[in-house]
């Protein structure tokens, strides 16, 4: 298998917390310009791999490429979000305290030293690109107002707009329309595809229609390790995962 | 260009600004050109609590700094409070020369009693004023530094981070308190005679020291506001309250942390440096634990995580404890643990909270179309 095209290359990947394994075995591969949808129930591993992508938790075996060459274990959290990966969590994490604007202005690419953030003054560039973000994410009209205030909905939009504003290469997006009216299910599944025309994008999501509305390959996780793989028809068919999953 | 925002955007830093400066001419001429027995005078006595307070007050805004704006409830900025005092207190020592007890022109009294022959090399420099106000602010901003170096960089946080700051503070209690670290030991540092060739006790230095440590706090005031108002200020509110998440953004949140910790060590700092030729004694009990505690209280109860509340409520709290212990001693210690245990259960937003609520309450019934203002919610623990 060559790494040089991948985004995201998982080989033989194993981590356990006091003996449990959260993750067994786990071989994970993601070509450049990619979306994919992981399922699987609870506990199958789903949030420890983003984890462990992103420099939370460190495996303790098997390898972690980003981009061909990049060794991830090797890397803490802000340098690999530095890299180009970004992450939404399952529970929407937005500084709540700050307004919707502030929330993207700390996200925005670029800088990310102590001093010029101190003597930080706002360009044409960076107010055009906050403008554009929340005219796609739709909470233009909320901009001035504090983060805490907005919908559970609003929340995952503004998260997904932060990592639209860090601008990553590969975007891990965890469970995005949890807690989401079908409208507005329905428009993220729209944002996200137009998201992946020029990123490489991993959702993991539990709404099956959501990922029909995707219509990219699947995978499902099961204890720690790929149970199986391919169009969500495939996946939904095989009789393991129908056993494990869905046909609870 | 400051002035302006200043003015524009944030009515009550200038109020505050220009109260302090208000205070540094007016409070000066109340005492020194106002007869004793005009009722305008300020007694000098006052002059000198009052300046004691605008020092515990720069002490608490310091604190606030880290504690209200990012979450970092350090129990040991006494310590930095009390270095800024010795490196100012070792000054007024070398100003003494030849007039202590024993006459010795070279060494400080407490030196000559035991029986050392010669300086030790870390009072050098210290004749100098410049040197000392260097120190004032370099000692407390380097231990800082290298404290929260290793404590951010091992994501030390929460309850575990507030403990080991007080073992800190207990720590240089117990060095300050040994007469072979050659600080004066248990006395400290005292008798004071000159500060840049004006007696400490003349009512005009007494005076021309509040004047300064208003200007000083004015100034605490300024840059915790411009800190506080930047794209940093914002970062650090951010790590105060998701700080996982300001890691996942590819922010380093230890060196967020490490900046405001230095900055506010420093500015701790200065507060001591004007706060031993006021009081003219420092000594190592200034470095007890009990000190930075109250610091903590001074601060809720005025309101943290807002400029003004440290301020006021250094003040309050002071001026309550200077009525107290002379009136009703035995019942200080109650009083202030009553305030804190209050505050925290009624007022999570101190005094000025609540000067804010009433404002709000009083606007809203105004005008009822309104609605309410912008709620504000508490800082979320970061997961």
């Amino acid at each position: 298998m060559s790494m040089s095209g991948t985004i995201l290359y998982l080989d033989g990947v194993s981590v356990a917390f006091d003996g449990f394994r959260a993750i067994n075995d786990l071989s994970l591969v993601l070509d450049r310009g990619e979306m994919r949808a992981i399922i699987g129930p609870n506990g199958a591993g789903k949030t420890t791999m983003m984890d462990i992508v992103t420099g939370k938790t460190r495996p303790d075996s098997g390898e972690v490429f980003f981009d061909g060459q990049i060794d991830l274990t090797r890397h803490d959290e802000a340098e690999i979000a530095m890299m180009g990966i970004g992450r939404k969590f399952q529970k929407p994490t937005v500084f709540e305290n700050h307004t919707v604007e502030d929330n993207l202005l700390l996200s925005l690419k670029g800088q990310r030293s102590i001093f010029p953030a101190l003597f930080y003054r706002s360009s044409a560039a960076d107010r055009r690109r906050i403008d554009d973000i929340l005219g796609v994410i739709r909470l233009g009209a909320r901009r001035n107002e504090p983060a805490a205030g907005l919908s559970h909905g609003q929340k995952q939009w503004l998260e997904i707009g932060m990592l639209l504003a860090q601008d990553p290469k590969l975007l891990l997006v965890d469970e995005p329309v949890a807690g989401m009216t079908d409208a507005e299910t329905f428009e993220t599944a729209r944002l996200l595809k137009d998201i992946a025309e020029t990123h490489s994008v991993i959702v993991v999501e539990h709404d099956m229609h959501f990922v029909r509305e995707l219509g990219v390959k699947v995978t499902c996780l099961h204890e720690g390790s790929v149970l199986s793989e391919g169009t969500l028809d495939f996946v939904s068919s095989d009789e393991r995962v129908v056993e494990v999953y869905l046909g609870r | 260009m400051i002035a302006r925002r200043l003015f524009s955007s944030d009515r009550r830093i200038a109020v505050t600004i220009a109260t302090l400066l208000a205070a540094a001419v007016i409070v000066p001429v109340l005492n020194l050109a106002v007869p004793a027995e005009s009722a305008f005078h300020v007694p000098s006595y006052v002059v000198a609590l009052a300046g004691k307070y605008l020092c515990y007050a720069l002490l608490a805004l310091a604190l606030d700094l880290v504690w209200g704006y990012c979450g970092i409830l350090s129990l040991g900025h006494g310590a930095f409070f009390a270095l800024g005092g010795y490196a100012m207190g070792m000054y007024l020592m070398r100003q003494i020369g030849a007039r202590g007890v024993y006459g010795n022109p070279d060494l400080p009294d407490f030196m000559v009693f035991l029986n050392w022959k010669e300086l030790p090399w870390y009072w050098l420099g210290f004749d100098h004023f410049w040197f000392a106000a260097l120190m004032v602010m370099a000692v407390p901003g380097l231990l800082a530094f290298v404290f929260g170096w290793f404590a951010f960089r091992s994501r030390v946080t929460g309850v575990y981070l507030s403990i080991i700051t007080q073992a800190m503070t207990y720590a240089l209690l117990l060095a300050f308190f040994r007469n072979d670290m050659g600080f004066g030991g248990n006395n400290g540092l005292t008798d004071f005679k000159d500060i840049l060739g004006f007696s400490v006790q003349a009512s005009e230095t007494r005076s021309a020291l509040f004047a300064a440590s208003a200007v000083a706090l004015a100034l605490g005031v300024l840059v915790t506001w411009l800190v506080v108002g930047s794209k940093y200020g914002k970062l650090l509110m951010a790590v105060r309250d998701a700080e996982s998440r300001t890691r996942f953004l590819g922010w380093r949140a230890e060196n967020v942390k490490l900046f405001a910790f230095t900055l506010s060590a420093m500015m701790a700092g200065i507060a001591g440096a004007f706060y031993v030729p006021q009081v003219g004694i420092i000594n190592p009990g200034e470095f007890d634990p009990a000190n930075s505690i109250e610091v903590v209280i001074w601060t809720a109860v005025g309101g943290r995580g807002t400029i003004v509340g440290p301020i006021v409520g250094a003040i309050a709290v002071n001026a309550a404890k200077s009525w107290f212990t002379g009136a009703l001693p035995e019942l200080w210690l109650f009083a202030l643990g009553g305030l804190f245990i209050a505050s925290t259960l009624f007022l999570p937003r101190g005094i000025v909270g609540l000067w804010d609520r009433w404002q709000q309450m009083r606007a809203t019934r105004a005008v009822p179309a309104e609605g309410k203002a912008a709620a504000r919610t508490e800082p979320q623990p970061a997961e």
